[in-house]
C-alpha cells in the first residue's frame, strides 16, 4: 500500500515503496533524498549506484522546482520511488507546464561548453538505465537497474 | 580569509590560491552559492589571480556546482587569471568526462602537479 505523507513526517525506517509531496525548496529535498537513499543502502546497492542515485534526486527535484514550477510560491513537487533488490524507479512531477526534452540544446557543444546550466537532464539520462516522460512533459520516471 | 562560517578553506602560498571544500557534497544550492561568492572575492582581490580547487573531501557535487566552477572560470579567463583543478574523486571525474568539462577544465591528478603546472 503507497502512503502519501509530508517530507517533515520522517519516518525511523526507510520506506522500500512512498510517495510525499515537496512545498519547499531547497528545505524538503534532503528528507526524501535521504530516505530514498537509505531505501537503497538497505538493498546493498553498491557505493556507485547510490552516487548515481544521488545525483539524479538532486537534479530531477532541483529541475522540477527551479525550472517546472519556476520557483513560485505554493506550487508542489511530488516524489514517488520504488526500491526493488534489481532496479529503482523514482517519478518527480511538478506544477509546470512540461517541457520537451528533445528540445534542450546538447550542453556539450563546443560553443555551450562555457554556459553555466543546462546540464542536469543530461546528467540523469547518463545515469539511469532509463528515462520517460509524461505527454505533457511535467513528470518524469527514472528506471535504474542493477549493474551486473 | 575564509571566516568560521566558510565553506572554504583558503590559504595563498607563492601566489598561488589554494581553495579545498568544508563540506563532503556540494549539492545543496545554497552552500554553492556561498561558495560561489566566496571565490569571487578570492579573484576580485587579486590582480592576476592563480586559483587552485583540491577536490580533495569532495564524494558528491551537482550541476549547479559544475555551474559555479563555470563562471569562476569565466571570470578568470576574462581577468587573465589561471585556475587549476586537482584531487578529483574518479565518480567526480566521470561527470566531468559525460559533460565534457574535463575539455574546459586544467585537471590534474594532485595538488602538487597542479602548482608545477602554473605559468
Amino acid at each position: 500500500m503507497m502512503s502519501h505523507g509530508s517530507a517533515e513526517n520522517q519516518r525511523p525506517s526507510p520506506r522500500q515503496k512512498a510517495s510525499v509531496r515537496l512545498h519547499r525548496f531547497p528545505e524538503d529535498m534532503p528528507a526524501v533524498q535521504n530516505e530514498v537513499l537509505e531505501a537503497i543502502s538497505a538493498h546493498d546497492y553498491p557505493g556507485a549506484s547510490e552516487f548515481a542515485l544521488r545525483l539524479v534526486l538532486e537534479e530531477a527535484i532541483s529541475n522540477a522546482f527551479r525550472h517546472g514550477n519556476k520557483l513560485e510560491p505554493g506550487r508542489h513537487v511530488d516524489v514517488e520511488w520504488a526500491v526493488e533488490p534489481d532496479r529503482i524507479v523514482i517519478s518527480v512531477e511538478d506544477q509546470g507546464e512540461g517541457f520537451d526534452p528533445e528540445s534542450l540544446p546538447d550542453p556539450t557543444d563546443d560553443d555551450r561548453l562555457e554556459l553555466p546550466s543546462g546540464r542536469g537532464v543530461m546528467l540523469i539520462h547518463a545515469y539511469m538505465t532509463d528515462v520517460s516522460y509524461n505527454e505533457r512533459g511535467n513528470r518524469v520516471t527514472m528506471v535504474y537497474q542493477r549493474p551486473s | 580569509m575564509a571566516s568560521s562560517e566558510s565553506r572554504l578553506r583558503v590559504r595563498k602560498e607563492d601566489g598561488i590560491t589554494q581553495v579545498e571544500f568544508v563540506d563532503r557534497n556540494i549539492l545543496d544550492e545554497a552552500n554553492i552559492q556561498r561558495i560561489g561568492e566566496e571565490i569571487s572575492e578570492i579573484i576580485d582581490g587579486d590582480a592576476q589571480p592563480k586559483l587552485l580547487i583540491s577536490f580533495s573531501n569532495v564524494d558528491h557535487l551537482s550541476s549547479a556546482a559544475l555551474g559555479t566552477l563555470i563562471t569562476i572560470h569565466n571570470r578568470l579567463k576574462q581577468k587573465g587569471g589561471q585556475l587549476r583543478l586537482a584531487n578529483i574523486d574518479p565518480q567526480i571525474y566521470e561527470v566531468f568526462m559525460i559533460t565534457k568539462l574535463n575539455k574546459l577544465f586544467d585537471i590534474h591528478e594532485s595538488r602538487d602537479d597542479a602548482i608545477a603546472s602554473f605559468a
